[in-house]
């Protein structure tokens, strides 16, 4: 069957259009490849921004979370009484809780003494906040008072905080004139909302927030026993608890933040527009480019049809420089997109990667670009017409 | 293939063919009858403007027949389809005034384009035929030229093979030499008429050129529309 078929090839006509007009074939890849570097950018931005938003939430110790239901994301939280908590373990399948306080404190940059807003939380040391080695090994440097964890991904603008503790040298900064000290150095990153991190104990957490009341916190974290299922038990504890507090699994905590950053900002819309543009424009290059292919060789595809080649022939090459050309230009955008994503990773910390997901939406958007193009430029192919050319 | 044998190549029984509509109307061919057998080389001279061309375009299965009846190679142009007239042009080699080659595919390539055009041919076989054709017509060894880099007979020799590649029953070839200086023009002539006649192809050639009539079989004169029959006073053997 396969050696039938290779006996039955022709000679590879679109491939020697393509590659024999090396200047025009430049172009099209320069085109191509200029658009998928600005889809992988726009897309790998709004995902980056996206992901980054639930950094922390995709590392809680916790099977469902109790929330206000005033908190509106993570940089509007609002306090419930932390009897609700309480209240869960009654259940049977509620193996343990820990209440979280969350909020944003101004943290003093150590070395420029100027302030910036960070996202404080504040939890008992001896339970368990986050799934992380690195919080859970240092969790207990925190029973002391005025002590931080300080997430070293955080902005350079809270100040070399880990350059000078890996130096070895004590690192202290104060908030809200409570001075504190950094006692290790963890790995979160930056959100939308936060610029930084820190960790510290619930005792410290009220001392730098002295308005916070004590029986409120901000999230309650909650395990379950092993083979339970968070949407049944999260079902079952909505019904019993009173309305002044939500209920979410995991899951859903994180599409409620990831949420919040789609719909009430513009920044998914801004960034798909952008992956847009770089659609459209890639469709205007690589219309133009086969357009003017077709254009050139038009007495030639005429000769074709004297001879006796079918128009489905002559459609069949135009679409396969399309195809050839969406092969050929998405390797050097892939290429350009990983360096890309190794610079936005370095110089904004954002979590961005190559996504396989990602990697194949930006292909089939190559694709349909080229393709799509190659179907608009084969009208000019009906202008080809065999009588003209004695 | 007996009747192919003897069934003439082209049977055309009072052809009109006219340009433009209504009073606008232009008639360029006029009941014409022409016959022309395998094996036979045909020469249509006339002066420029007269319907030659148009003939060719006819009898190439590219243009419709409007009027009066035209066989080509035992099927009937008039009203046929797109399928059937592809049918005819896929037994027919074209050889035009410009060498019309593949800019972007070597001589090799140009003349496999031809070739490819045979179904049941393995892609190796129909690259050998491809070279041996190259051979016949004595550029064996420009096989990788592009046509850029030949000279004006060259191309119009890479033609020729690209045409009997396709091993066509019936060649058409308007003014091939045209574009070429006088010897080089009676090579290339000479050189398409003995391939035609080793192959048993019949051959309609329009031309211009009166060096070349003496290879002919039989000389048709084309006058506003109308074909006249030209008496050889020396036959070429």
């Amino acid at each position: 069957m396969f050696v039938d078929i290779w006996q039955k090839r022709r000679i590879p006509l679109a491939w020697l259009l393509l590659s024999r007009q090396p200047v025009r074939l430049a172009i099209a890849l320069a085109g191509i490849s200029f658009a998928g570097i600005l889809m992988f950018m726009q897309l790998g931005f709004r995902d980056g921004l996206f992901d980054a938003s639930v950094t922390i939430h995709r590392l809680f110790d916790a099977d469902l979370v109790l929330a206000s239901p005033r908190s509106m994301s993570s940089i509007s939280m609002a306090g419930f009484p932390e009897r609700r908590l309480i209240q869960t373990l009654a259940d049977p399948e509620v193996s343990d809780v820990s209440p979280v306080h969350w909020n944003f404190v101004l943290w003093r940059n150590p070395e420029t003494r100027t302030t910036r807003s960070i996202l404080a939380l504040g939890f008992e040391p001896s339970d368990p906040l986050l799934i992380d080695p690195m919080v859970q090994r240092q969790a207990s440097y925190l029973q002391q008072k005025g002590r931080v964890l300080f997430d070293e991904r955080s902005r350079s603008e809270f100040g070399p905080v880990a350059d000078w503790f890996r130096k070895g040298k004590t690192v202290d900064s104060e908030v809200a004139g409570v001075s504190l000290r950094v006692a290790g150095l963890v790995q979160l990153g930056p959100s939308f909302g936060a610029d930084g991190n820190m960790i510290v104990s619930r005792e410290t957490f009220r001392s730098i927030i002295p308005g916070s009341s004590k029986g409120s916190i901000e999230l309650g974290l909650i395990r379950l026993s092993d083979g339970a299922d968070p949407i049944l038990v999260s079902g079952r504890l909505k019904k019993q608890l009173p309305n002044d507090v939500t209920i979410f699994t995991k899951k859903q905590f994180i599409e409620f933040e990831k949420n919040y950053w789609r719909s009430s900002t513009a920044i998914g819309f801004i960034f798909s527009l952008g992956a847009a543009m770089g659609f459209v424009v890639g469709c205007v290059i690589v219309y133009q480019i086969l357009y003017g292919d077709v254009s050139d060789h038009l007495p030639e595809y005429a000769t074709l049809m004297a001879m006796g080649y079918k128009l489905k022939d002559l459609l069949l090459v135009v679409a396969r420089e399309g195809l050839l050309l969406a092969l050929i230009g998405y390797l050097p955008a892939y290429a350009a997109g990983e360096c890309l994503y190794a610079l936005i990773r370095s110089s904004t910390k954002l979590p961005v990667a190559m996504e396989f997901d990602r990697a194949l939406l930006v292909f089939s958007m190559i694709l349909v670009m080229c393709l799509g193009s190659a179907l608009l430029a084969m009208r000019k192919l009906a202008d080809a017409d065999p009588a003209e050319i004695f | 293939m007996d009747l192919q044998n003897t069934a003439p190549l082209i049977n055309a029984d009072g052809l009109c063919h006219s340009y433009g509509k209504g009073a606008m109307s232009r008639l360029v061919l006029e009941n014409i009858q022409l016959r022309l057998n395998p094996g036979e080389v045909v020469l249509l001279t006339g002066p420029s403007g007269c319907g030659k061309t148009t003939l060719l375009t006819l009898i190439g299965a590219l243009r419709s027949v409007q009027q009066g009846n035209l066989e080509v190679l035992g099927v009937s142009l008039k009203g046929a389809n797109r399928e059937q007239c592809r049918g005819v042009r896929s037994n027919i080699g074209m050889i035009f005034q410009g060498h019309n080659l593949l800019r972007c595919l070597t001589a090799e390539q140009n003349v496999q384009m031809g070739a490819d055009l045979l179904s049941g041919t393995s892609y190796g076989a129909r690259r050998a035929m491809a070279r041996e054709w190259l051979r016949a017509v004595g550029l064996g060894d420009q096989l990788n030229k592009l046509p850029h880099d030949l000279s004006g007979g060259q191309k119009q020799r890479v033609a020729i093979a690209r045409a009997l590649a396709a091993k066509p029953k019936l060649l058409l070839a308007d003014e091939p030499t045209a574009a070429l200086d006088g010897r080089t023009g009676r090579e290339v002539v000479e050189l398409l008429q003995s391939l035609a006649k080793d192959q048993g192809c019949g051959v309609l050639m329009v031309t211009h050129d009166p060096r070349i009539l003496d290879i002919a079989d039989r000389l048709i004169q084309m006058e506003d529309g109308q074909l006249q029959e030209v008496n050889l006073s020396a036959p070429s053997g």
